[in-house]
């Protein structure tokens, strides 16, 4: 990624979480989210999974987790560098959400935007859905 | 022969006949077969996996043929209809007569975000969401309204336009070249910003859901033609051997029959009301 590009998707990103800060999220946990985003570009090619989360946002419970194998879930769930996947959940629904190759996140609702990681990307869900219940995970 | 026009041309009989088509596959169950079978690429296609229909090279030939498949339905309804596009860099505003009531209907409303007016609003009783991510039946849209997006301009679209390589290695989200900038993925951002733009069902994995999604990814074809006229001498890439890849000359899923060097030529099934 150029740095001019680079700074294009910050950009894209400090837009986003400007509307969630509206919204009522947390400058801070924006910029921990950005902070976040930087460590997957620092160490693209490592992929760690990032950590589970479980908090109630606008009302509702967001939850994200490493998932202990395969399934659907972020990377890839045909195999590749992401062996394994990560899960997100709103309201005990599970949200499809997918790793970028450049560390982004999106999910299935928010799915032509890119995210610093899988709490923003539930945030920016919840915040679709308004107060809307995900439908049931295709098969 | 079909001509594909820009919408804002189109004749009151031009509009009227498109939208009864498209409420006619919708009535007989066709329309949401499209929305399925786009709703199961986007979930699947990954930037490390087997990717088909977008983050891909794939993204142009598998939209060219997914929009024949959706146009030649149309036309099995009436026979006069072709897939009009939407220049977003023309028509930018949700004042555009795209948005009027005798066409697309506008934006939504402020609290729930949905279409109040036109052929596709939920109290029409024609467009029923049925392939959906939530509970919300109705179709949903914000124009404009996330963060002060604003649409690309043409000035954007040449700088895409004049990049010479196709597709660069790794053949994903992250790559440099034409299709991943028209993509979206990677630079100004074309395509993408217009499904977010939009906002509603177009934001989502269920885009199709939203009869725009045609007209956008009419003029997102168009503009590979006009890519393909500005260099003629670059060509579609990879050509063979590659993992997870559509190369030049591998099937296309799910149609199983079709190559991307078999989409190349778009005149082979349609022309444009201007030179591409």
């Amino acid at each position: 990624m150029s740095s001019m590009s680079r700074r294009s998707a910050l950009g894209a990103t400090v837009g986003v979480f400007g509307g969630l800060a509206l919204a009522g999220a947390a400058h801070a946990s924006a910029d921990r989210a950005r902070d976040g985003r930087q460590d997957h570009l620092a160490h693209a090619g490592h992929d760690a999974m990032p950590e589970s989360f479980d908090e109630v946002y606008q009302g509702r419970r967001i939850q994200g987790r490493p998932a202990q194998s395969g399934g659907h879930g972020g990377g890839s769930a045909h195999g590749g560098h992401h062996p394994a996947g990560y899960q997100v959940h709103v309201d005990g629904r599970e949200l499809h959400v997918m790793r970028n190759a450049d560390g982004t996140w999106i999910s299935v609702v928010n799915h032509y935007e890119t995210f610093a990681n899988p709490r923003a990307v539930a945030r920016a869900a919840v915040v679709e859905l308004q107060g809307s219940a995900l439908a049931p995970f295709p098969a | 022969m079909t001509v594909r026009k820009n919408q804002a041309a189109l004749t009151a009989e031009e509009k009227r006949r498109f939208v009864a088509a498209l409420i006619e596959l919708k009535r007989s169950g066709r329309y949401d077969t499209f929305v399925t079978t786009h709703n199961e690429f986007i979930m699947s296609d990954t930037d490390f996996g087997d990717r088909v229909g977008h983050r891909s090279p794939s993204f142009l030939p598998w939209h060219r043929r997914f929009l024949l498949e959706f146009e030649q339905a149309l036309q099995s309804v009436d026979s006069s209809v072709t897939l009009p596009y939407w220049d977003w860099t023309a028509d930018r505003t949700a004042r555009s007569s795209l948005w009027a009531a005798d066409f697309l209907g506008g934006t939504g409303r402020s609290r729930d975000n949905r279409v109040m007016d036109g052929p596709f609003a939920a109290g029409s009783g024609n467009w029923p969401i049925r392939v959906r991510v939530d509970g919300r039946g109705y179709l949903r849209r914000s124009l404009g309204a996330n963060g002060g997006l604003t649409l690309p301009t043409r000035a954007e679209v040449d700088s895409v336009l004049a990049m010479p390589t196709y597709d660069t290695a790794p053949w994903n989200s992250s790559s440099d070249g034409f299709r991943n900038h028209l993509e979206g993925w990677r630079g100004v951002n074309l395509h993408n910003r217009v499904h977010v733009w939009v906002g509603g069902q177009m934001a989502t994995g269920t885009s199709p859901n939203d009869p725009v999604f045609w007209l956008h990814h009419a003029f997102v074809d168009k503009l590979w033609a006009e890519w393909q006229a500005l260099h003629p001498d670059s060509p579609y890439l990879p050509q063979g051997g590659t993992r997870n890849v559509v190369d030049l000359h591998d099937t296309m899923r799910p149609w199983n029959d079709v190559t991307p060097a078999d989409m190349l030529d778009h005149t082979a099934f349609y022309t444009f009301d201007t030179a591409a």
